[in-house]
C-alpha cells in the first residue's frame, strides 16, 4: 500500500483546524492558562510529526506491555464507575444516593471528553517552560498507535492516554466528597470542568509530563500528589466555601447504605492494582512489587485503623476497616513503585493512625467535609508524598531514586517542596473556579431542595421508592 | 369488652402470635413502631461521628378481647415476649366500648 505523505499532512492539519477551534475557545475561558496556550496556538503543524517519524523505529510495541496496561486502564474506570459511586452514595442519606452516584458518573463522561479534546495536550504535550503541555497533540493530534519514547516506549501511545484518562477522571470525581449532599448539579459540572484543566492538566505536567517538578526529581509514582494531594486539598476548600449542610451536627446524618459503601471498597482496592502496579506501564517486575506494596499497604491501613477505633473508641467498626484500607490504598500511591513490602507497611500503619485521628478531629476544625476526602486523601497523600522521599530505593527501581533512608536526605526536600507547591497551587486555584462558578450558576441547592435531597430536587428521581 | 395494646420487641412478633393463637385469639393488628422507655436508644459511631438514637424499633400489637379472656391474654403475651433483659416492652389495657363485623353487621363480643 502506498501512503501518500502530503494527504496525511492535509488530514491532520484539518483535523487540528477544526479542534485548535475549541482548544482557544477553552483557553479564553481559562484566563491565566491563555498566556501559555495561545503563545502555541499558532501551532507548527511539522513539530510533532517530526518527532514521531524519528522515534518510531526504536521503539517497539510489546504485547504482554500493551494488554496489562490496557487492564489497568478499565481496572481504573472501574475505581470510579462503581467504585467511589458507591462507596460515596453509600456513605450519604437515602435520599441523596442517586445524586451523588451521578457526579461520580457525570463526571467520569465529561472529563473523559475534555481530556481526548485537549487535556491530554495540556498535561503530556511538549513542554512550554516546565508550566504546562502544548497544543500540538489537541484533539490527539499526533497521538496514535506507535509508542512514545518518554510515556511507555513498548506500548501505543494512545494506551497511554487513556490509562492516564481514567486518573483525570477519578480526581475531580474524589472531591464530590467533601460537597455531598448540598451541591447544585450543574455548579458541580462546571466545576469539575473548569478544575480539571486548570488545576489537573498543570499539576499532572509540572509532576509527569515533563514540568518542573518531574525535571527537579520529584517522585510521584501513581499520583499521590496529582490525585491525592490536589483533590484532598481542593476538598478541603471546597467545604469551607459550601459551608456545612443543613442541619450538620444537630441531625441524623448517618450512612444509609454501608454494604454499598463496602462494595464501594472492594472495587476501588481493586482497580487500585490498576492504578498503581499500572503505572509501571509494563507487566514486569516492577508492576510485580507495586501490586506487593500497593496490598501490604491496604491490608496493613485497614488493621490499624480498626485497632486504633477499637481501643479508642470501644469497637471495631466495618466502616472503620474500609476507610483505613482506602487510606492505606490512597497513602502508598506515590511510593508504591518505589518501595519494597516493608515499608509499605511502615507507610499503612502511618496511614491507619494519621488519617483515623484527622477524621475523627475534623469535627473540632468546623468544617463540613462531608465524606471525609480530606482525612483520607488530602493527609494520606501528604503522607504519602514526604515518605516516598524516606524510603524510595534504587534497589526496587532502578529509575527513582534513594530517600533518606537510603542516605539521600534531599529527596525528602525536593518531595516537600511538591508538597508545597501542589497544595498551594490547589487552595489558590479551587478558590478561585468557586467564585467563578457560584456567580456564573451558584453553588449550592436551595434550603427546601437540600431538605427535600439531591435525588428528587437536581433529577426527578428516587433511588427507593 | 378490652383493647389490650402490648409494644414487644420486633423478633419476639412470631412467638407471640403463635402463643395467641394457640390459646384461642383470632386475630390481631400489627404495627411497627418507635419508642422508648427506660431502656433508651442506642449509639452509633460513624468514623468516629457518634449517633445516640432515641427511639428503638418496636412492634405493637393491638388485640380486642372479652373481659373473660383478657387475664389470660395478658400472660400469654407477657410469657411470650419476655427476654428477662431491658427493653422487653409494655402491655397496656383499654375499654372497648363498641365492636362491628363489617361483613355480617353483629357487634359486640359476637364481633370479635
Amino acid at each position: 500500500m502506498v501512503i501518500d505523505p502530503a494527504r496525511i499532512d492535509k488530514r491532520n492539519r484539518r483535523r487540528r483546524g477544526v479542534f485548535s477551534v475549541i482548544g482557544l475557545t477553552i483557553a479564553v475561558m481559562l484566563g491565566t492558562l491563555a498566556v501559555f496556550t495561545g503563545s502555541v496556538a499558532a501551532q507548527d503543524t511539522t513539530a510533532a510529526s517530526a518527532q514521531a517519524v524519528a522515534a518510531t523505529p526504536v521503539l517497539k510495541i510489546d504485547t504482554g506491555d500493551t494488554a496489562w496496561v490496557l487492564t489497568s486502564t478499565a481496572l481504573v474506570l472501574a475505581m470510579t464507575m462503581p467504585g467511589l459511586a458507591l462507596f460515596y452514595g453509600g456513605l450519604v442519606r437515602g435520599k441523596n444516593v442517586l445524586g451523588t452516584i451521578m457526579q461520580s458518573l457525570a463526571i467520569l463522561c465529561m472529563v473523559s471528553l475534555l481530556w481526548i479534546l485537549v487535556g491530554y495536550s495540556l498535561a503530556f504535550g511538549p513542554d512550554k517552560g516546565g508550566i504546562i503541555g502544548g497544543l500540538e497533540w489537541i484533539g490527539l493530534s499526533g497521538v496514535g498507535s506507535d509508542p512514545h519514547p518518554v510515556y511507555g516506549p513498548t506500548i501505543p501511545h494512545q494506551v497511554f492516554m487513556l490509562f492516564q484518562l481514567m486518573f483525570a477522571a477519578i480526581t475531580p470525581a474524589l472531591i464530590t466528597g467533601a460537597v455531598a449532599e448540598r451541591m447544585k448539579f450543574s455548579a458541580l459540572l462546571l466545576f469539575a470542568a473548569l478544575w480539571s484543566l486548570v488545576i489537573y492538566t498543570p499539576v499532572a505536567h509540572w509532576i509527569w509530563g515533563g514540568g518542573w517538578l518531574g525535571k527537579m526529581g520529584a517522585l510521584d509514582f501513581a499520583g499521590g500528589a496529582v490525585v491525592h494531594i490536589s483533590s484532598g486539598v481542593s476538598a478541603l476548600v471546597c467545604a469551607i466555601v459550601l459551608g456545612k449542610r443543613k442541619g450538620h451536627g444537630a441531625d441524623y446524618m448517618a450512612p444509609h447504605n454501608l454494604p454499598f459503601t463496602l462494595l464501594g471498597t472492594g472495587l476501588l482496592w481493586f482497580g487500585w492494582f490498576g492504578f498503581n502496579a499500572g503505572s509501571a506501564l509494563g507487566a514486569n517486575g516492577l508492576a510485580a512489587s507495586t501490586f506487593l506494596a500497593t496490598h501490604a499497604a491496604a491490608a496493613t491501613g485497614a488493621l490499624v485503623w480498626m485497632g486504633v477505633e477499637w481501643v479508642h473508641r470501644g469497637k471495631p467498626t466495618v466502616l472503620g476497616l474500609a476507610s483505613g484500607a482506602v487510606a492505606g490504598l490512597a497513602t502508598v500511591t506515590p511510593a508504591s513503585g518505589y518501595v519494597g513490602p516493608f515499608h509499605a507497611i511502615i507507610i499503612g500503619v502511618f496511614a491507619g493512625v494519621l488519617c483515623y485521628f484527622a477524621v475523627v478531629w475534623k469535627g473540632r476544625m468546623g468544617y463540613d467535609d462531608s465524606l471525609d476526602v480530606v482525612g483520607i486523601h488530602g493527609v494520606g497523600g501528604v503522607f504519602g508524598v514526604l515518605a516516598t522521599g524516606v524510603f524510595a530505593s534504587k534497589a526496587i527501581n532502578a529509575a527513582g531514586a534513594d530517600g533518606l533512608l537510603f542516605g539521600n536526605a534531599g529527596q525528602l526536600g525536593i518531595q516537600a517542596i511538591m508538597v508545597a507547591a501542589v497544595m498551594l497551587f490547589s487552595v489558590i486555584g479551587t478558590w478561585m473556579i468557586l467564585k467563578v462558578v457560584d456567580a456564573a450558576v451558584g453553588l449550592r441547592v436551595a434550603p427546601e431542595d437540600e431538605s427535600t435531597g439531591l435525588d428528587l430536587s437536581q433529577h426527578n428521581e428516587r433511588a427507593y421508592s | 369488652m378490652k383493647m389490650i395494646e402490648a409494644i414487644v420487641k420486633p423478633f419476639k412478633l412470631d412467638e407471640v402470635k403463635d402463643a395467641l393463637l394457640e390459646m384461642g385469639v383470632q386475630g390481631m393488628t400489627v404495627t411497627e413502631v418507635k419508642g422508648f422507655g427506660r431502656q433508651k436508644g442506642h449509639k452509633e459511631t460513624y468514623r468516629g461521628q457518634e449517633y445516640t438514637i432515641e427511639f428503638v424499633p418496636k412492634v405493637k400489637i393491638e388485640v380486642a378481647v372479652t373481659d373473660a379472656q383478657m387475664p389470660r391474654v395478658i400472660e400469654t403475651i407477657a410469657r411470650a415476649a419476655k427476654t428477662g433483659s431491658i427493653g422487653d416492652g409494655k402491655i397496656f389495657v383499654r375499654d372497648l366500648v363498641a365492636a362491628v363485623r363489617i361483613r355480617t353487621g353483629e357487634t359486640g363480643e359476637t364481633a370479635l
